[in-house]
């Protein structure tokens, strides 16, 4: 039994049809799992439904055993799964610092410690904590990004593509820092498009076509699956 | 000597008026600007909220007088501000449960819920009319000039009077003290920083954890104290007309899009640069000249760039520029 669980989950926006079927993700504390797939695959609205933000027409999310198919994306957010969206990841108008502590705002206790683990995971967090995010480049806004989802300790962490966008340079940036952020025990679930690179820092993988699990494996296997390298990885 | 005359006069004429009608403007502009920004649509009914909340302070005000309480050389309104705020905050959040929070939950259009905002400020209007009627009403009381124009004269022997009025002086102070106020709190409170990210990224204050109905009340409580103590200010400078207040509107709607709406600070010195520009368009500088120029060279007419009946074209013309030329506000920085 894997410590965070979409299984069986079939889900579609509002009345309209199913974006994912019968599909099933599951990741453990200390590993990253990437979720891959064509465009439309219904990558991130899986990744959607496990955090809440569309309800499942079947299936069950469970977190440590626990169910959390009928909680609310905040409440989920309460259980220690945290989530970085694609777009519009940080408050642009504020400082980082200020960031930060929005991130924390479930936390009840004394900042300090945590905006210190956080400076030792993004040290220019640290140079830049009272500049206005808005201001920051690419790829030290994911970085915002990344640590305010970090800011709630959390068990889970899911990135929908957090390298769309950036330079190859940064992107290989910023898995560093996604590896590190596992090496804490954190269950990473992230969306990608640049699938070698996801694969190659991934402990397991799955690809979705139409919705539906199509292969699954450890990051090696699936890169070097024939099938998957014709239909999916180009090469 | 001259030189100084004319200083004076300006100042007198000018700047504390401006000073003074534009901290009015500034505390309803901020208003417009918070609902704007975090409420996200453009409240139509900011004048007439701001009536209602002065109509509040106006009707206590009457009641203490009768029940023999002052407040010595203060003008009386003010011990009736707090109870005027509490009724105000109690308006608001009845109508935003009953009127607002449908649309806002069905996620309306900002366009809809300005509409929606319209018939509420029709609907506040009447609610005026049937309580305290249309009427001009003085309430104003306690000691009238901080500093009279012939006492001036006499301590400085100058031709010119500087008079400041108590009203000046307690609208300008007052302003500091709410907007210093309204500034930590946003600014350096959790609460505060709660609502600019809510402003900023509803999505994500909301997976932050973030409680919308909680900054929802919040803002109404800082709308609720900023419309009464702007209503209340002006009222007490000038007079209390109900209606007046819909006029207003217009120079504060043009101070929140000149400062860039969504922006408190900007709306706060927007407030200033459409008070000075009404005042010192509108103002006869004959006199001003008078001192200044030789004597063959004293002009004949007014001076006066516009007539006064014409200060709200003024600020139609500010916020029609802006607009054409720097759509997102003439001061650069963060919104809310």
């Amino acid at each position: 039994m894997a410590f965070f669980e979409g299984s069986k989950m079939t889900a579609g926006y509002g009345d309209g049809p199913d974006i994912i079927s019968s599909c099933t993700i599951n990741v453990d504390k200390g590993e990253i799992v990437a979720i891959l797939g064509p465009n439309g695959a219904g990558k991130s609205t899986a990744m959607k439904t496990m955090l809440g933000l569309l309800n499942l027409k079947s299936g069950s999310v469970l977190i440590n055993g626990e169910d959390i198919t009928n909680l609310s994306p905040q409440d989920r957010v309460k259980k220690g799964i945290s989530f970085v969206p694609q777009s519009k990841n940080v408050f642009a108008e504020l400082t980082v610092k200020e960031n930060l502590e929005v991130g924390a705002f479930l936390r009840t206790d004394k900042l300090d410690k945590i905006l210190n683990d956080i400076y030792d995971l993004f040290p220019i967090l640290e140079e830049k904590q009272s500049q206005i995010v808005g201001e920051l480049s690419g790829g030290q806004r994911q970085q915002v990004a990344l640590g305010r989802a970090l800011m709630i300790k959390p068990s889970v962490l899911m990135l929908d593509e957090p390298t769309a966008g950036v330079s190859p340079i940064v992107m290989d940036e910023l898995f560093e820092h996604i590896i590190k952020v596992k090496k804490t025990n954190v269950a990473i679930i992230m969306v990608e498009q640049n699938a070698k690179q996801a694969l190659s820092i991934s402990d397991r993988g799955y690809v979705l076509v139409t919705g539906q699990n199509k292969f699954e494996g450890s990051g090696n296997e699936l890169l070097n699956d024939p099938e998957v390298r014709r239909s999916f990885l180009g090469a | 000597m001259d030189f100084i005359n004319a200083i004076v006069l300006l100042l007198n004429y000018t700047v504390i008026p401006a000073l003074t009608y534009g901290s009015q403007l500034a505390l309803g502009a901020i208003f417009v600007t918070l609902v704007y920004g975090i409420l996200r649509f453009a409240n139509f009914a900011t004048g007439d909220m701001m009536s209602f909340g002065t109509m509040v302070a106006v009707l206590l005000t009457f009641y203490f007088q009768s029940l023999g309480i002052s407040f010595g050389l203060l003008p009386t309104a003010l011990l009736t501000i707090p109870p005027a705020i509490l009724a105000m905050i109690f308006y608001m959040l009845f109508i935003d449960k009953f009127v607002f929070s449908y649309y806002r939950v069905k996620k309306s259009p900002p366009v809809q819920l300005a509409m929606v905002s319209v018939g509420v400020m029709f609907v506040t209007q009447a609610i005026i009319r049937i309580i305290i009627g249309p009427f001009d009403r003085r309430f104003f009381d306690g000691e009238k000039f901080i500093l009279k124009a012939n006492e001036f004269k006499e301590m400085t022997g100058l031709n010119e009077g500087l008079t400041i009025k108590s009203t000046q002086a307690i609208t300008i102070f007052v302003t500091v003290i709410v907007v210093s106020i309204m500034f930590w709190f946003l600014n350096r409170t959790k609460t505060g920083t709660s609502m600019r990210a809510y402003s900023d990224n509803e999505d994500l204050a909301l997976l932050s954890g973030i409680d919308p109905k909680k900054v929802v009340l919040i803002t109404w409580i800082i709308a609720g104290i900023l419309a009464t103590i702007g209503g209340v200010l002006y009222g007490l400078d000038k007079s209390y007309r109900p209606f007046v207040y819909f006029n207003n509107m217009l120079p504060i709607f043009a101070a929140a899009i000149v400062g860039g709406i969504g922006n408190p600070f900007g709306a706060f010195l927007g407030g200033y640069v459409i008070a000075f520009a009404e005042i010192l368009v509108t103002y006869a500088y004959k006199k001003f000249f008078a001192y200044l120029l030789p004597e063959f060279m004293e002009p004949d007419s007014l001076m006066q760039l516009l007539s006064t009946d014409y200060k709200f074209a003024v600020s139609f013309s500010i916020l029609v520029i802006v607009l054409l030329f720097r759509p997102s506000g003439i001061f650069k920085g963060k919104t809310l």
